[in-house]
């Protein structure tokens, strides 16, 4: 390590080892709310996209009016309504529930479940409207079932055409994460956020945060880059 | 009309400064915006590079930092240069950084990057064959940018232009965190004040549904207007 850094890594009394741990920490508390609220997200918005795709306005009305509710309402009001309201309902305090709903953690879980699953919806039932019709009918044309034709067909070729969409979805979600920290959730940003207010270090405080997320955003546009080529394989143009 | 226990005119208000936000916000990314896709498309290395620097850096970091960044950081940076300049030419400058300017500028700046890649792709859409005749015709480059470029390129660039500005709409609830007091911060205050959430979430929820589904169809109907005369195939 060239030597300025050593001194100057001496020298500044924020990011000492304690700090830098109150950041990792932090780092793991988005990674972890991140990753759950895109994954159970992702397993409700397929049955979801499903039901929206139903030609009965009972079944897709429903879904439809979720997805337009939650994707014309910011973030920050459904993390507001879910995280104050739940405390609100006659009883709960009584029961278990009040035992997981007490921490913050999972109510903004379960905003940003909602949310994000509200938008993946949306996308996949983007995808599976634009099948090709022939790919379809061959399905038919081969005796398969609803459900066959479904699993085999449709959603595969769906989750093709859906990934470019749903990779924006992943790093917006990562993004709006953010503001998990104002209902106190150390996450990254209130990692950053008590530092600041510690050291009045504004610079250092937010844009070392800034990087970590920069960080976290390029790998998961390489690592979506890499499933995309792998997905679409079969289109790469043949060469030699 | 709708009282709210005495704090429906406040959320009146705030709805105001909402809006006047979106709106000032909304100005100041477009301008940057073709500013951007300007600098992008331009032969100049140098304009490239900064607007591909400011495009990337912008959608890597997450709203919330970056308006606390300026917001926080913006007065700290305000008062080391008013220090300087006190110290070298004696004159007393002091600026407020105040929550509105903040939201403002950050989220002009972050749209900014998003509208850059929108006129982008539009102003690579108009046919090189319109440029070519307007340079035959012995427009200036201005001339060519303002009267061939600007109105063929925003019939491409309005379905991006709609989505920017529907997301704008729903960021602006972010600048309550900083102190501002727009309609999601009185509804914060009153929520916390009255123990009731519901009742003062959920009327701001619908203003900014109402917001959307608003711009929603004045864009549709923007949409009309200006592909007007152009065959849509299907």
């Amino acid at each position: 390590m060239p030597d300025f850094i050593a001194e100057w890594l001496n020298q500044n009394d924020i990011f000492t080892a304690m700090t830098i741990m109150e950041y990792w920490d932090g780092m793991v508390t988005t990674v972890h709310l991140v990753f759950l609220s895109l994954v159970i997200g992702l397993l409700v918005a397929v049955p979801l996209a499903i039901l929206r795709t139903v030609r009965n306005p009972f079944v897709s009305g429903p879904v439809w009016l979720y997805t337009y509710l939650f994707r014309g309402t910011p973030l920050l009001i459904q993390l507001y309504i879910i995280y104050y309201g739940l405390a609100q309902i006659e009883g709960i305090q009584e029961t278990f529930w009040w035992d997981i709903f007490r921490e913050p953690f999972y109510p903004a879980l379960l905003a940003f479940t909602l949310n994000t699953a509200a938008y993946t919806t949306e996308i996949i039932r983007g995808a599976i409207v634009s099948t090709p019709h022939g790919e379809i009918e061959a399905a038919k044309a081969y005796g398969m079932n609803w459900f066959m034709r479904m699993r085999r067909i449709v959603l595969p070729s769906a989750a093709r055409r859906a990934v470019q969409a749903y990779s924006n979805e992943v790093i917006f979600m990562l993004h709006a994460s953010a503001i998990a920290s104002v209902v106190t959730i150390v996450d990254l940003t209130g990692a950053a956020r008590n530092i600041y207010s510690r050291f009045y270090a504004p610079f250092d405080a937010f844009i070392f945060v800034a990087l970590c997320y920069m960080a976290l955003t390029f790998i998961l546009v390489f690592a979506f880059r890499k499933l995309e080529t792998h997905l679409l394989r079969h289109q790469r143009p043949v060469s030699g | 009309m709708l009282d709210l226990k005495g704090y429906g005119p406040a959320l009146m208000e705030g709805a105001v400064v909402t809006i006047e936000l979106a709106f000032l916000s909304l100005a100041l990314s477009v301008a940057l915006g073709l500013l951007g896709a300007s600098a992008k498309l331009s032969q100049n290395r140098l304009a490239k590079g900064v607007a591909t620097t400011y495009t990337t850096l912008i959608r890597g970091v997450p709203d919330l930092v970056m308006m606390l960044l300026f917001y926080y950081g913006g007065q700290v940076a305000v008062n080391m240069l008013s220090d300087y300049i006190w110290e070298a030419y004696e004159i007393d400058f002091f600026f407020q950084f105040d929550p509105f300017i903040s939201g403002v500028v950050t989220i002009g700046l972050i749209f900014g990057a998003y509208m850059t890649e929108t006129f982008r792709g539009a102003f690579l859409a108009v046919e090189k064959g319109q440029i070519e005749a307007a340079r035959a015709y012995g427009f200036t480059r201005f001339h060519t940018f303002r009267r061939i470029m600007l109105p063929q390129m925003m019939r491409h660039a309005l379905p991006g232009l709609g989505n920017n500005w529907q997301v704008l709409l729903k960021t602006t609830a972010l600048v309550s965190i900083i102190g501002l007091t727009d309609m999601v911060r009185v509804a914060e205050e009153a929520a916390k004040a009255e123990r009731m959430p519901f009742h003062f979430f959920i009327p701001v929820a619908f203003v900014y549904l109402a917001l959307t589904a608003g711009s929603e169809l004045f864009i549709k109907w923007l949409d009309k207007r200006a592909n007007v005369g152009v065959v849509q195939g299907s």
